[in-house]
C-alpha cells in the first residue's frame, strides 16, 4: 500500500474524506468535514491525518497556554506542546475513548510540562512541599473592580495581563490554576496527575485565586481605569 | 465566621461545595462585611476571566516548527 499524501498541515488543504480515501479508510460522511472531537479521533486513529491535524489546529493555543503556565518558559512551552501532539499521535491506537480526547491530551502535555520543569529547576519544584503564607496578606487590596475587565481591556492587552500576572506566581500555585480552573479537571484527577494529597490541592488552588486576584487588582481596580 | 474563616472557606464556597449551614454562615457575614464581599466578588472574576479568555495565538515561528515536526512524524509513522 502507498503511504498517504500528506497535507501541508493546513485543516484546510485537504478534506478529511480525501485524506481517509488517501489512507485506505472511509468516512462516515463523504463529503461533509469531519468536526466532532470523538469522529476526528476514531478518523484519525484509522489513518486519517487531516483529522489529526484539525485536532492540533483545534488545541495548539491551549497546549501552548498550558505549557507556558506550567514550565514558565517560552521554549520549554514548544517543546511540550510538540511533544505532547507527537505523543498524542503515536499512542492514539491506545487511546480508549474514556475521557474526552482534550483531557487525554491535557495529561501527556501535563507530563512533558513537569519533567521540563524538574529538570530546569531541580532544586526548587518541589510540587508537595509545604507552602508558607501569612492569612492577612490575603486581605491586601481589596478594591471594587468596577465593571467586567472583560468590557474595558482590548483582548490582546487582557490577555497579555492575565499572562504576565499568572507568570509571577509560584509555580506549585499556577500549576494547580491551571488545571482546575482552566483546565477545569477536578481535584481528584488534578491530585493524582500532580501525585498531591487532595488537602493540598485545595489548599494551593486557594492561594493561586487569592494570589491572582490580589495582583489582577492593580490592573482592574475601578480607580485605575476610569 | 470571621474574616480569616470566611477565607478558609472561600474555594468550596465558590466550588458550590459547601454544606449548607457553613454556607449559610458564610452569607451572613458577607452581607456585614463590604471587605469579605469584595475579595468573594473579585476572586469570581479572576476565576472567570481566566476561564473565559481565549489563549494568545501561536508565534508564527512556533506554530510552523510544530507543524513541520508533525508532518516529518506522519510522514515517517506511514512510510
Amino acid at each position: 500500500m502507498s503511504a498517504p499524501k500528506l497535507s501541508p498541515l493546513d485543516p484546510t488543504s485537504i478534506p478529511a474524506a480525501a485524506a481517509a480515501s488517501a489512507a485506505g479508510t472511509s468516512t462516515t460522511a463523504s463529503t461533509a468535514p469531519v468536526d466532532n472531537e470523538l469522529e476526528l479521533v476514531t478518523a484519525a486513529r484509522a489513518g486519517d491525518i487531516s483529522a489529526f491535524e484539525t485536532l492540533v489546529n483545534r488545541y495548539e493555543r491551549k497546549i501552548f497556554r498550558l505549557g507556558m503556565n506550567i514550565t514558565g518558559n517560552r521554549e520549554d512551552a514548544e517543546d511540550t506542546m510538540q511533544e505532547a501532539f507527537l505523543k498524542a499521535y503515536e499512542h492514539l491506537p491506545e487511546f480508549q475513548g474514556n475521557s474526552r480526547f482534550y483531557t487525554w491530551l491535557v495529561r501527556i502535555a501535563v507530563n512533558q510540562a513537569l519533567m521540563k520543569l524538574r529538570k530546569r529547576r531541580p532544586n526548587e519544584t518541589s510540587l508537595d512541599q509545604e507552602i508558607e503564607t501569612g492569612e492577612d496578606s490575603f486581605f491586601r487590596e481589596v478594591e471594587d473592580w468596577g465593571p467586567s475587565p472583560e468590557q474595558r481591556f482590548e483582548q490582546s492587552e487582557l490577555q497579555g495581563i492575565l499572562s504576565t500576572v499568572i507568570g509571577e506566581l509560584d509555580p506549585s500555585f499556577r500549576i494547580v490554576f491551571q488545571l482546575r480552573d482552566i483546565e477545569e479537571l477536578s481535584t481528584e484527577e488534578t491530585a493524582e496527575l500532580l501525585k498531591l494529597s487532595v488537602p493540598a490541592v485545595k489548599s494551593r488552588l486557594l492561594r493561586a485565586r487569592l494570589k491572582l486576584r490580589q495582583k489582577l487588582n492593580r490592573y482592574f481596580r475601578r480607580s485605575e481605569n476610569q | 465566621m470571621k474574616c480569616n474563616n470566611l477565607i478558609e472557606e472561600l474555594s468550596s464556597y465558590l466550588d458550590d461545595a459547601l454544606d449548607p449551614a457553613l454556607r449559610a454562615d458564610l452569607e451572613v457575614h458577607l452581607q456585614k462585611c463590604k471587605r469579605c464581599r469584595l475579595v468573594v466578588d473579585t476572586c469570581k472574576k479572576t476565576i472567570n476571566i481566566y476561564c473565559n479568555s481565549d489563549p494568545v495565538p501561536l508565534p508564527d515561528d512556533t506554530r510552523s516548527r510544530l507543524h513541520e515536526a508533525l508532518k516529518l512524524k506522519l510522514q515517517r509513522a506511514h512510510r
